[in-house]
């Protein structure tokens, strides 16, 4: 009995395109079926907001900010050259900076006169807890350190104890706090970077906090 | 017909003479505190060549360079003194000076800012500033 079923539906689903196509094919030329005049007025056009992606590493001479009428303009490294063979990220630069450096496939000097002296690298995580079902941030002073020093933070940017700065995001999308270089020139906030900096998952039985107004409520 | 494809190929005209929104590299540094002023072209300081040749460290800690596009008010006399831009463009650790077009690349008119940052990218920025 079951089978028949099965059988009957392989049937039906393998008839079925046939009859879509012919369906179809009998319809009258588009022509024909326009709809009434009208247009979608634009006010109401399809994602009103949206702003259309950047073109990706596009040469000096095509970039909208470098003349093309100046010589030199042409003698400038395209990004996609110099970038060629590094490991890549979907945002920024599309150059993961971190891997590049921990693979050495770039080594750019810590010293301007001297290629040999090595960064002052401190290994140091410090995990901030966030109010927020995000997962909570971790600061990981290692990649920091091998490319910046501790002067470059401390203490104009934050000052050096857990816990002892304000952080939140709309100072950071402003530019403030991490967002002084992470949206300018490190990696930037997009919807698929959030988890570098979030990237330590909520313990098993962690709830968000209610608001108070929700806790009041007594009919909910 | 042939009447709209003639404005078609019009207006696909225009619109390669005009000149086009940016498109810049993410990081880079527009100058133009003085340059429209004294008649050259705005600067362009491509931020990312420079990370792959030095560490941030460099500029930002030995070189004294702050963290704000502009905001170092470099000029031509600093330059040749040594500072800013001349601490390396001065014909031992980079070329110097006298290449002009190189560092004086931008389209005039175009303001001081750093592109591609996120603060561009948002529909408005409708967030408050901090309390200090
Ligand atoms: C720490 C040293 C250093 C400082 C400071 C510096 N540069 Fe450079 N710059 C270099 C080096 C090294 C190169 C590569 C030169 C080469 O390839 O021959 C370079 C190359 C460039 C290039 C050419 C990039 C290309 O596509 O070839 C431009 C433009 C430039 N610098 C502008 C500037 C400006 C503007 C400033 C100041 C705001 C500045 N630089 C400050 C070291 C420096
Ligand atoms: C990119 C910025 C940055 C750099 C560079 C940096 N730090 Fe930090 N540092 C931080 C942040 C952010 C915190 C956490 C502050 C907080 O939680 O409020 C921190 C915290 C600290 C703390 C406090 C740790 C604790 O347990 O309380 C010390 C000490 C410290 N940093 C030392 C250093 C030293 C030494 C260097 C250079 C080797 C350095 N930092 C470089 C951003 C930086
Ligand atoms: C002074 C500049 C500066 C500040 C401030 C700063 N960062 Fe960074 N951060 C960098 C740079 C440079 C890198 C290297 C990667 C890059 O350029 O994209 C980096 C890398 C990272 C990475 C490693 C990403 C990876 O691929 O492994 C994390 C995570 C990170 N930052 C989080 C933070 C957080 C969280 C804060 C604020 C508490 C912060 N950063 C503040 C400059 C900064
Ligand atoms: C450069 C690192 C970084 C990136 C990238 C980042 N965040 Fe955050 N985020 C933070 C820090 C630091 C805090 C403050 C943590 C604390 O309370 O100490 C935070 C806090 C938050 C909070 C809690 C509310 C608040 O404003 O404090 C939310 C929600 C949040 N982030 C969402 C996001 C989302 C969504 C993204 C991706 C679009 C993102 N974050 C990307 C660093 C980052
Ligand atoms: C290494 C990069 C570099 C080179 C090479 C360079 N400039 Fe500049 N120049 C700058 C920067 C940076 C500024 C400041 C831009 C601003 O904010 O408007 C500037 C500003 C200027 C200004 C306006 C401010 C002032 O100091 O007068 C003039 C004029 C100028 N440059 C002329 C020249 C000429 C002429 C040459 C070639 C002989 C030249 N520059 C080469 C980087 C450079
Ligand atoms: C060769 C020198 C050089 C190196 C190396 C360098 N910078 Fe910069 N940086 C500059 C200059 C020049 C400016 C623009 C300053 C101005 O316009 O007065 C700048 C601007 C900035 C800004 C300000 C952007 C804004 O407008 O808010 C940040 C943040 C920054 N750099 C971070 C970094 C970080 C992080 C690194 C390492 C990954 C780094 N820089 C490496 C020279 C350098």
């Amino acid at each position: 009995m079951k089978m028949k079923q099965f059988f009957l539906g392989v049937v039906a689903l393998s008839v079925l395109p046939v009859v879509a196509i012919q369906v179809e094919a009998a319809q009258p030329p588009l022509k024909e079926v326009k709809a009434a005049k009208g247009h979608v007025s634009t006010a109401n056009t399809f994602n009103r907001l949206l702003k259309k992606p950047m073109a990706k590493n596009l040469p000096p001479a095509e970039d909208g900010i470098h003349d093309a009428d100046n010589d030199n303009t042409h003698v400038l490294q395209p990004p996609k050259i110099a970038y060629d063979g590094l490991p890549t990220t979907p945002f920024g630069n599309y150059v993961d900076w971190v891997k590049a450096l921990d693979t050495n496939l770039l080594q750019p000097r810590y010293d301007r006169f001297d290629p040999t002296i090595e960064p002052l690298v401190m290994d140091l995580d410090i995990v901030r807890e966030v109010k927020s079902t995000v997962p909570d941030v971790v600061f990981p002073h290692k990649p920091h350190t091998q490319w910046l020093h501790c002067s470059n933070c401390h203490p104009k940017i934050f000052i050096p104890q857990r816990k002892a700065n304000v952080m939140n995001m709309s100072g950071i999308l402003l530019g403030q706090q991490c967002g002084v270089c992470h949206g300018k020139v490190a990696f930037p906030v997009t919807t698929q970077s959030c988890t570098k900096c979030h990237s330590k998952p909520k313990p098993a039985d962690w709830k968000p906090p209610q608001s108070e107004t929700s806790l009041k409520d007594p009919w909910r | 017909m042939y009447k709209s494809a003639l404005i078609g190929l019009l207006s696909m005209l225009a619109a390669m003479a005009l000149p086009q929104a940016a498109q810049a590299e993410y990081a880079d540094v527009v100058m133009n505190n003085y340059s429209d002023a004294a008649g050259m072209r705005p600067v362009v300081f491509p931020h990312w060549y420079h990370r792959i040749r030095f560490r941030c460290k460099v500029c930002h800690a030995d070189l004294g360079f702050k963290f704000k596009a502009g905001g170092n008010k470099i000029t031509m006399a600093k330059i040749i003194d040594g500072q800013f831009c001349g601490a390396c463009h001065n014909g031992e650790i980079s070329w110097s000076v006298e290449n002009c077009g190189m560092c004086h690349s931008g389209i005039a008119g175009t303001p001081t800012q750093i592109h591609g940052s996120t603060v561009q990218r948002l529909v408005a920025p409708t967030y408050k500033k901090l309390g200090k």
